[in-house]
Formats: C-alpha cells, sequence, structure tokens
C-alpha cells in the first residue's frame, strides 16, 4: 500500500527524488504536513465540542431541541471568531518581541 | 544562547511553554538531508504556535464568554486580546522570578522549600 502511494504521490507532485523516489523527501514533508493539519483541526474540534457542550446543554434530555442547536451552532462560530482573535493577538505580540530584541 | 528568555522570548514561543524543547537542532531527526532539518525546525514552530493558540483560546473563552451570540462583541475581542497578552506575560513573569530565586539560592531545590 505504502508503496503504490509513494509512486502515485511522486508523481503528482513532481518532487524528482531520487533514482526510485522511494524517500523521496519532498513527498514525506507534504505527507507530515497533512498529518499535523489534520492533527489540528481535530484539537480545534475537540475543544470547540467541549466548550459548546457546557455553554449549550443544560439537563441533557432525549434529543437535541431546537434552542441547544441554534446555541451550538452560534458557538461554533464564536469559538472560530475567538481562536481567530487569540492567534492574531498572539502572531502580533510575537512580531512585538521579535522588534524589541 | 538563550539567555534573555524571559524578557523577549524570540521566535518559537515567546510564552516559554515547551521550553526543555526549544531544540537547538533537528539534526538527530531528519538525519543528513539539510532539507528534511530545515521543514522539522520551521513544522515543529509553527505547530508550538498553534498548540498555544489552542491552549490559549480554551482559558480566555472561560474568562471571556458568557453566552455564546451572533457575533463576537467588541468588549469579548478586547478581552480575548489583553487574554493573550496577560498570559504571555504570566509565562515571563513565571521564568524570570525562576531564574531570579535560582540566581540567588544554590540549590533550586532550597527555593521550592520556601
Amino acid at each position: 500500500v505504502t508503496l503504490g502511494m509513494e509512486s502515485g504521490f511522486g508523481s503528482d507532485f513532481g518532487s524528482g527524488g531520487g533514482a526510485g523516489g522511494k524517500l523521496d523527501p519532498g513527498l514525506i514533508m507534504e505527507q507530515v504536513k497533512v498529518q499535523i493539519a489534520v492533527a489540528n483541526a481535530q484539537e480545534l474540534l475537540q475543544r470547540m465540542t467541549d466548550k459548546c457542550f457546557r455553554k449549550c446543554i443544560g439537563k441533557p434530555g432525549g434529543a437535541l431541541d431546537n434552542s441547544e442547536q441554534k446555541c451550538i451552532a452560534m458557538c461554533m462560530d464564536r469559538y472560530m471568531d475567538s481562536w481567530n482573535t487569540v492567534s492574531r493577538a498572539y502572531n502580533s505580540r510575537l512580531q512585538r518581541e521579535r522588534a524589541n530584541m | 544562547a538563550r539567555e534573555g528568555r524571559g524578557a523577549a522570548a524570540p521566535g518559537s514561543s515567546a510564552a516559554g511553554t515547551g521550553s526543555a524543547m526549544d531544540a537547538p537542532s533537528a539534526a538527530g531527526l531528519g538525519g543528513a538531508d539539510p532539507q528534511l532539518q530545515r521543514f522539522i525546525e520551521v513544522e515543529t514552530q509553527k505547530q508550538r504556535f498553534q498548540q498555544l493558540v489552542h491552549q490559549m483560546t480554551e482559558l480566555c473563552w472561560e474568562k471571556c464568554m458568557d453566552k455564546p451570540g451572533p457575533k463576537l462583541d467588541s468588549r469579548a475581542e478586547t478581552c480575548f486580546v489583553n487574554c493573550v497578552e496577560r498570559f504571555i506575560d504570566t509565562s515571563q513573569f513565571i521564568l524570570n522570578r525562576l531564574e531570579q530565586t535560582q540566581k540567588s539560592k544554590s540549590a533550586f531545590s532550597e527555593s521550592l522549600s520556601d
């Protein structure tokens, strides 16, 4: 399976690695980037679910009612907004720190 | 090469988390390939950033968010920004003070038992 994927991806990315393109560093890097992105998405989802469950679900009933669903939907958007705000703020701070070196 | 980290922690993590892992070189991981080495350094740094954003978002949500509304109001937004800044200040404060207490006492364990 791995070899099959490698040769397929190798030609797609055109990294033109070594002779057999077996351990093509370009390929490895692309795969690692994908895995990192997936891991980050999972992390985000996990924390978002935790926070929105806490905010929106009181006493758990037999199903998610309309108001709970609306709350969760809004909560998801607000969580993304918060994440982006934090990301920007942190980035600014890092740049400021570097500038002050 | 990492002196003054507490004051103006550059690059990888201003908040000082994972300081033990501010790996000076990814040589062991990337092996001989300098391209891979560089890649690992860059991705590691990006990941540290992401992790901290996750962590701070979680913490600051608790402090800044009451009821999720149709949009992030400016009060909450300001709170998040302040929260990030204060979190990093806290981290730097801790590092600095730790450095100081380690300098003034001969053994770390002494300062812990204070």
